[in-house]
C-alpha cells in the first residue's frame, strides 16, 4: 500500500470513530429520552434535559478539536501536513 | 497606536472595540439616569452600532478577486470562529430561539442538538478537504470535481433555493428590530436594514462581511449574555445560570403540575391574537417521540453541512489544519449562545408564573395583570394577551399567552433591569439578522458572479469587470429579498428550517461523495442534485396542501425524503455510467491530503 493509501486508511478510521461518537450524543441517546430523563444529571438537571441544554452540545466542540487534533497527527506521521504555522 | 499588519493586530483591534462597546453601554446607562428616552436609547444603540459596521465595510473596500471571495484566505481560526459564529447565529437564534423553547421544551430542543451537531459533520467531511480545494464557492467544487456546466449550474440553483428562502427571513428580521428601535413603519424600515446590511458587504465582499461579522459576534454574545446573567442574579436564582438552575427548572414542573394544562376550547382560542400562544408543554420533560425529536434534529445536522453561506466561511483560513480547528472555535461561540437559550427560557418563564416571586402573574387577578405597565407595554406591541375564559377573576396559566420573540425582547423589562438592557438587545438582534443575512446574500452573489458570471457566460472577464458584476448582483439580490420580506408571507422559523432542508436535499450528498467516494461522477451529481431538490420540494408542497406524508416525516424534515432520494439516484446513476477520468481521480486523491497546491490556484 503506498504512502497515500495509508494515510487514508487512518484518516478514514479516524472518520468512523469520529462520526460513531458524533452519533450516540445527537441521535443514540435520545431513543431512550424518556427513560434518561429520570435520572439526575450534572448540576442537578433531568439527564435528558440536560443533554439537550449543555451536554451534547459541549460534547460537540470538544470532539472536533478533538477531531482535529488526531488528524494533524496523522498528516504529520505520513509526511503530509502544510508547511508554515497558524 | 498600532502598528504593523492589519492581521498581527486583530486581537488589539478587537480588543479596543470590545472596550469601546462596553463603554458606550455605561455612557448610555448613565444617560438613562440623567432622563434620556427610552426611545433615544433604542436608537443610538443600532445606530452607533451599523455605523461602526459600515466604517468597518469601507476600511476593507477591496479591488482584488481573492480578497473579495475568499478575504485573502488570511483569517486567524479564532477570528473566523467568531465570523462563522455571527454568520451563523441568525435573526431567530437570537430573537426566537429562547421563545421555542419556552413554549415547546423538549420537541424544540432537537433544534439546538441538530444546529451544533451538524458542525462535527462540516469538521471531519466537508470543511477541511474544501479548503484544500481551493475554492472560491461551492459550485465551484461541485463544478470542478464533476466537471461541466451543468453541473456547476445545478449546484447554484439549488443554494440559491436555501440561501434566498433563509435571506427573506433575516432581512425581515433587520426589518423587524429596524422598526421597533428607530420607531418606522416596517415597509421602510425592512430597507434601512437592507441598506445597512449591503454597506458591509458591498465594498469588501467576503473581506468586508469577515470583519463586520467578527464585531457583530462581539455585540451579539454581549447583549445575548449580559441580560441573562444579570436576570439571574436579580432573581437570586445564581450567579452562573447555566449551572445553577438545576432548581428553578424543577420549581417550573412543580408549578406546571400544580396548574396543570389546561385546554382552551377552540371558541376561547380565537381571541387571542395572531402568533401568540400559551405554555401548553412540559418545560424539561420530554414530550416527542425519539423519531419526531431524532428526525429533526438529523434535518438540521444534515442540513448545517450543506448551507454554502456556512461553508465558504471556512475557504477564508491560511490552512486546511486551520480550517479544521476554525470549525471547533465556531461551535465554541456557537454554544456560548446557545446553552443561554434555555436558561434564559427557564428564567424567563419561572418570573412569569411563580406566584411566590414578586413578577409572577399567575394566580393574580386579571384586572392587577391588566394595570401593570410591562404588561401593557407589550400587549400594545402584540406580544402579550390575557384574558377571563373561565371567569373566575384570576389569571390561569393557560390564560396567559405571549409570543416568542418577547422572551428574549420583554424578559429584561419584566425583570426590571434598566431600559438599557432592552436597547442592547434591539442592537444585538440586528446584529445576529445583518451578520446571516450578508453571507447568505454574499453566498448567492457569489455563486452567480464568479460560476455563472465567469466560469459559465464569460471566462476571459477581467477581475474589475467581474467585481462589478458581483456588486450589482449583490444589490438586485438584496432588493429581491426585502422586496419579499416586505410582503411579511412566513414566520422567520419557519422558513429557516425549511432552508436546511432544501439544502440537504440537494448538497449534502453531492459534497460529501465528492470528497469520499471516488467513483462519484457528474451524471450522478447532475441526478443526485436535480431529483433531491425537486423531490424535497415536492413532498413540501404535497404535506403543505394536505398530503399526509408518511414516516412522519414532516413539513421541517423533509429534507429527510429530498436527501435519501438524492443519495439512491447520486448512486444508482453514477454506477451505470462511466467511472471519472484518472484526472478527475487524481484531484480527489490530492484533496484528500493537506500538503501541496491546492487544486485551484490563487487566482482563478
Amino acid at each position: 500500500m503506498s504512502k497515500q493509501e495509508q494515510h487514508w486508511e487512518k484518516s478514514k478510521g479516524l472518520l468512523i470513530m469520529t462520526l460513531a461518537i458524533w452519533f450516540v450524543f445527537s441521535i443514540g441517546i435520545f431513543l431512550f429520552g424518556a427513560e434518561m430523563n429520570e435520572v439526575t444529571g450534572p448540576f442537578g438537571y433531568p439527564l435528558t434535559y440536560w443533554f439537550t441544554c449543555q451536554g451534547s452540545l459541549g460534547i460537540f466542540v470538544i470532539l472536533i478539536f478533538w477531531f482535529a487534533n488526531r488528524q494533524e497527527k496523522i498528516d504529520e506521521e505520513f509526511g503530509f501536513s502544510e508547511r508554515g504555522d497558524d | 497606536m498600532i502598528k504593523g499588519n492589519f492581521i498581527d493586530n486583530l486581537p488589539k483591534v478587537y480588543g479596543i472595540y470590545t472596550g469601546g462597546f462596553l463603554a458606550f453601554i455605561i455612557i448610555m446607562s448613565i444617560a438613562e439616569q440623567m432622563g434620556m428616552t427610552a426611545k433615544t436609547i433604542g436608537i443610538c444603540f443600532v445606530a452607533f452600532t451599523v455605523a461602526i459596521y459600515a466604517i468597518i465595510g469601507y476600511l476593507s473596500r477591496t479591488a482584488q478577486a481573492d480578497a473579495y471571495y475568499v478575504a485573502g484566505r488570511q483569517v486567524p481560526t479564532v477570528f473566523n470562529g467568531m465570523a462563522t459564529a455571527a454568520d451563523w447565529m441568525s435573526g431567530a437564534s437570537f430573537v426566537a430561539m429562547a421563545g421555542g423553547i419556552y413554549f415547546k421544551g423538549y420537541g424544540y430542543m432537537a433544534l439546538l442538538v441538530g444546529w451544533t451537531g451538524g458542525y462535527v459533520l462540516v469538521a471531519s467531511l466537508l470543511a477541511p478537504y474544501l479548503r484544500k480545494f481551493g475554492c472560491y464557492t461551492v459550485p465551484d467544487f461541485i463544478g470542478t470535481r464533476y466537471g461541466g456546466n451543468l453541473s456547476r449550474f445545478m449546484a447554484v440553483v439549488v443554494l440559491t433555493v436555501a440561501s434566498f428562502t433563509y435571506v427573506t427571513a433575516q432581512i425581515n428580521a433587520t426589518g423587524t428590530i429596524a422598526s421597533v428601535a428607530l420607531d418606522i413603519p416596517f415597509q421602510y424600515a425592512v430597507y434601512v436594514g437592507l441598506i445597512s446590511i449591503l454597506l458591509c458587504s458591498m465594498l469588501g465582499g467576503m473581506r468586508g462581511v469577515t470583519w463586520t461579522q467578527v464585531a457583530q459576534y462581539i455585540v451579539l454574545i454581549i447583549a445575548y449574555l449580559l441580560p441573562v446573567f444579570w436576570i439571574s442574579n436579580k432573581m437570586g436564582a445564581g450567579f452562573f445560570p447555566h449551572f445553577m438552575l438545576a432548581d428553578e427548572v424543577s420549581r417550573i414542573a412543580e408549578l406546571e403540575a400544580q396548574f396543570g394544562f389546561v385546554k382552551n376550547s377552540a371558541e376561547n382560542l380565537k381571541e387571542v391574537p395572531k402568533g401568540l400562544a400559551g405554555i401548553t408543554k412540559a418545560h424539561s420533560a420530554v414530550n416527542a417521540t425519539p423519531w419526531a425529536f431524532i428526525s429533526l434534529a438529523l434535518a438540521m445536522m444534515m442540513g448545517t453541512a450543506s448551507l454554502p453561506h456556512v461553508m465558504m466561511r471556512y475557504f477564508t483560513t491560511p490552512s486546511v489544519k486551520a480550517a479544521r480547528k476554525s470549525v471547533g472555535w465556531s461551535l465554541f461561540f456557537i454554544f456560548l449562545l446557545y446553552s443561554s437559550a434555555p436558561m434564559l427560557a427557564t428564567l424567563s418563564k419561572l418570573s412569569l408564573i411563580d406566584p411566590s416571586l414578586p413578577t409572577g402573574i399567575i394566580g393574580k387577578s386579571i384586572a392587577e395583570v391588566q394595570s401593570i405597565d410591562w404588561y401593557q407595554n407589550w400587549n400594545q406591541a402584540n406580544l402579550m394577551f390575557v384574558s377571563d375564559f373561565n371567569g373566575n377573576g384570576t389569571l390561569e396559566l393557560n390564560e396567559f399567552f405571549m409570543g416568542g420573540k418577547a422572551v428574549v425582547l420583554a424578559t429584561p423589562e419584566i425583570a426590571g433591569l434598566p431600559y438599557v438592557i432592552s436597547g442592547l438587545v434591539a442592537a444585538g438582534g440586528m446584529a445576529a439578522a445583518m451578520s446571516t443575512a450578508d453571507g447568505l446574500i454574499l453566498a448567492i452573489a457569489n455563486a452567480i458572479s464568479h460560476d455563472v458570471y465567469y466560469k459559465i457566460i464569460d471566462p476571459k472577464a477581467e477581475t474589475a469587470k467581474r467585481l462589478v458584476v458581483a456588486r450589482v448582483l449583490l444589490v438586485v439580490i438584496g432588493f429581491a429579498g426585502a422586496t419579499i420580506a416586505a410582503l411579511e408571507i412566513q414566520g422567520i422559523l419557519g422558513s429557516v428550517i425549511w432552508a436546511f432542508d432544501f439544502a440537504m436535499s440537494g448538497l449534502f450528498f453531492p459534497l460529501v461523495l465528492g470528497v469520499w467516494w471516488k467513483r462519484a461522477n457528474k451524471e450522478g451529481a447532475i441526478a443526485g442534485m436535480f431529483l433531491g431538490l425537486v423531490s424535497g420540494a415536492a413532498y413540501l408542497v404535497w404535506v403543505r396542501t394536505g398530503g399526509s406524508g408518511f414516516l412522519g416525516i414532516t413539513q421541517l424534515t423533509f429534507g429527510i425524503f429530498g436527501s435519501a432520494v438524492s443519495l439512491v439516484a447520486m448512486v444508482v446513476v453514477s454506477l451505470m455510467t462511466q467511472a471519472p477520468n484518472a484526472a478527475t481521480q487524481k484531484m480527489v486523491d490530492e484533496v484528500r491530503v493537506p500538503a501541496g497546491k491546492s487544486i485551484l490556484g490563487k487566482q482563478h
